[in-house]
């Protein structure tokens, strides 16, 4: 089968900074990937550079998705192609309401017009499988939202969205142990065994919820160690001081 | 929500140009002659030529502005100032000339007048060519009409409100308008009649190097209701077009009036207008305004709260694309106990254009308990356009509560990057960003008005982002 998303060598920065420093990744359909590391290695510059956020400079290396490169396309063509990322600090957006937003991006991604009635249910399915506030769909798109509604949120629209990939970025950080049950519920029912997930995180909680394929430790702007689930583990008794140099 | 689906615009609606026709087109120019043949076109009375003849003095002797947008361009030698179309004044769509009726058709007022007016006014350049309402409101005792019927058919009425609201010494642009008027609206509301269904009049000014200037006078009697909304737009020409209408509102004790407005000059208009409403004792004006058109505009509806427990709410949003200087705002006086104003202002500003929010709230030395809050946000799409706040407050009176909270900000490279990780192009994020900026403006229009005003923001984003 191909694979989902081939990272190679990847380099990339701010103004004269480089902050990765040869990240080489793929995933493969099915699989969920974890990247643990330390704050300040780039793993969030990892997750914004795959979906080319114009405000970090590519200096060498590619980026491979479900087939094509996608090293120097548009943000919105990467989503369109099928990945998703949520947000660490998802934004606000006054004025427009949750549920008119999904309609329109998903009618974006789609390329489909959006049904309204089988929208509106399978809207409200994710919800009360997530046990969210149906008022918050009405509400402008994150404002106001507390930090856990935000990160709910963006599961949400991962939910509605469906990608082939979604990178979820810090998503379990902050939020409480119910939270992140939530969360990895949410990507339970994601999942399956055509598409990827992605999961950025500097702490190990979400998986005590999640059985995962592949944890990759990222230091200092690359990847330094993969292993199972198991990897996780050890990184939870001895933290990452025996990766740094 | 009946607002999902937005259909395309077609930017030619504004734009179509009818040829140049009409039935009299007065010599360029502001003399006392020229004046004069208005006014004998008109076949006015005495009195209301008396008014325009004095109107010419005061014109003469005022001052041009020493503050705001530069308005040297603007030569009155080279604006007709009267241009009457080729036809009557109709009470059915079926009469007025097609190239008009397709004009108005194209704009949607027949349709609308069908399912959610209660009446409409069409004017074309200098007069007014339909005008109808529905047959229980006359019943009722409401007036709806032209301006020149009015002071025909109501003369005792006019003579009482014309000018008064709005006196002719204002400004040198509204003694220009006193002298020059032509068309527009008169509305009389009896006492305690309610009308559910809004009153609209549209403004359409089609011919070159001309002016208009429309009367709308409006007086709503004491427990009475109404809404008004008022549409302008015009094709684009090379050469200045002026627009100096005058709006004057009556709104008795206990008397509620809604004055909406969409504004959709073209970009050579320069829009020196001047609105203002007298309220009485707990009564309340409410205005809700779009500004998107013209090369320059100058407009501050005012708010004068003369009776106890009056109340006045402005809502309005200015748009200023490329070699547009929108100058706007909302000025209030509060002038009896317990007053209260609410001002609502934002405006939006890209490829170089320039909105700048101009306001003055007054609070008098007998308006113990009043309360006034206003609130006003500016969002600038690039780094060449201009955003400004000038608001001045004169408070006389300690026992009030006053607040202003002006916010000026820029759409955030982080939103637009979140927006287009979810499928959204560049254009389509701008765009989405700068509607829900609007919406608590837009949400307070009619339903189509709100339609075309997302329309209208749609066309001024269209292509305008690099």
């Amino acid at each position: 089968m191909n694979n989902l998303l081939e990272i190679e060598n990847l380099h990339a920065g701010v103004e004269n900074k480089e902050i990765l420093k040869g990240v080489n990744l793929t995933i493969k359909p099915g699989e969920i990937h974890v990247i643990m590391g330390p704050n300040g290695s780039g793993k969030t510059t990892t997750a914004n550079v795959i979906l080319n956020n114009p405000e970090y400079k590519k200096t060498n290396g590619k980026i491979i998705f479900d087939g094509d490169d996608i090293t120097n396309t548009s943000t919105d063509e990467i989503a369109r192609k099928g990945v998703f990322m949520s947000f660490q600090l998802p934004e606000e957006v006054p004025g427009v309401s949750v549920t008119n937003f999904l309609k329109y991006a998903k009618n974006k991604i789609t390329g489909q017009p959006i049904k309204i009635f089988a929208f509106k249910k399978e809207l409200q399915k994710y919800m009360e499988e997530l046990n969210m506030n149906p008022k918050n769909m009405e509400r402008s798109l994150n404002v106001g939202f507390s930090g856990g509604e935000k990160k709910k949120n963006e599961i949400i629209q991962m939910l509605v969205l469906n990608p082939k990939l979604a990178i979820l970025d810090e998503t379990d950080s902050g939020l409480d142990v119910d939270a992140i049950r939530v969360v990895s519920k949410g990507i339970e029912m994601f999942k399956n065994n055509q598409n990827g997930v992605l999961i950025i995180t500097h702490n190990t909680k979400i998986l005590h919820s999640l059985k995962v394929d592949y944890v990759h430790i990222f230091v200092d702007g690359k990847i330094v160690k993969t292993g199972s689930q198991e990897l996780a583990k050890e990184i939870e008794e001895n933290g990452y001081s025996e990766y740094k140099k | 929500m009946a607002k999902t689906q937005l259909e395309e615009i077609d930017r030619n609606i504004y734009d179509i140009k009818n040829k140049d026709e009409y039935d009299y087109k007065i010599k360029k120019g502001l003399t006392k002659e020229i004046v004069e043949e208005i006014s004998r076109q008109k076949h006015e009375p005495d009195w209301m030529k008396e008014i325009r003849l004095k109107a010419l003095e005061t014109y003469n002797n005022l001052e041009m502005p020493t503050w705001g947008p530069d308005l040297s361009e603007l030569n009155m030698d080279e604006i007709a100032t009267y241009v009457k179309p080729k036809s009557k004044l109709n009470n059915s769509w079926d009469d007025v000339p097609d190239d008009i009726k397709n004009t108005f058709d194209k704009l949607g007022i027949p349709e609308a007048e069908k399912t959610s007016l209660a009446g409409v006014g069409a004017q074309y350049d200098s007069e007014v060519v339909y005008h109808s309402m529905k047959d229980e409101l006359l019943k009722q005792g409401v007036i709806y009409t032209d301006m020149e019927t009015a002071v025909r058919e109501y003369p005792e009425m006019v003579k009482e409100h014309f000018m008064k609201c709005v006196p002719i010494s204002d400004h040198k642009f509204v003694a220009l308008h006193a002298a020059v008027w032509s068309g527009g609206s008169f509305v009389y509301v009896p006492k305690g009649v309610k009308l559910e269904m809004p009153l609209q009049s549209y403004f359409r000014l089609n011919s070159p190097e001309s002016g208009q200037f429309e009367h709308t006078l409006i007086i709503v009697d004491e427990g009475a209701s109404l809404h008004f909304i008022e549409g302008c737009s015009a094709p684009k020409y090379n050469k200045v077009n002026l627009h100096a209408g005058c709006v004057e509102l009556y709104v008795r004790d206990n008397a509620y009036l809604r004055y909406s407005t969409i504004e959709n000059w073209s970009k050579n208009m320069l829009n020196l207008n001047t609105k203002k409403a007298i309220c009485g004792k707990n009564a309340q004006v409410d205005w809700v305004s779009g500004s998107f058109g013209s090369k320059i505009s100058m407009l501050y509806p005012m708010s004068i709260l003369n009776g106890e427990g009056a109340k006045t709410e402005f809502t309005g949003i200015s748009f200023a694309g490329k070699e547009q200087n929108l100058d706007n705002g909302f000025k209030a006086v509060h002038n009896a106990p317990n007053t209260s104003s609410v001002v609502n202002a934002k405006s939006i500003s890209k490829n170089g254009g320039k909105c700048t929010y101009r306001s003055s709230i007054k609070i008098m030395e007998n308006a113990e308990g009043s309360k006034s809050s206003v609130s006003c946000e500016s969002l600038m799409l690039d780094d060449i356009s201009i955003s400004d706040t000038i608001p001045t407050n004169e408070i006389r009176n300690d026992n009030i509560q006053f607040s202003h909270e002006a916010k000026i900000g820029k759409i955030s490279d982080k939103t637009i990057f979140y927006l287009m990780s979810r499928g959204l192009s560049e254009e389509d994020a701008k765009a989405m960003i700068v509607r829900g900026f609007a919406y608590p403006i837009s949400k307070e229009l009619p339903v189509e008005y709100a339609v075309e005003m997302n329309n209208l923001i749609n066309l001024e984003l269209e292509g305008a982002i690099g």
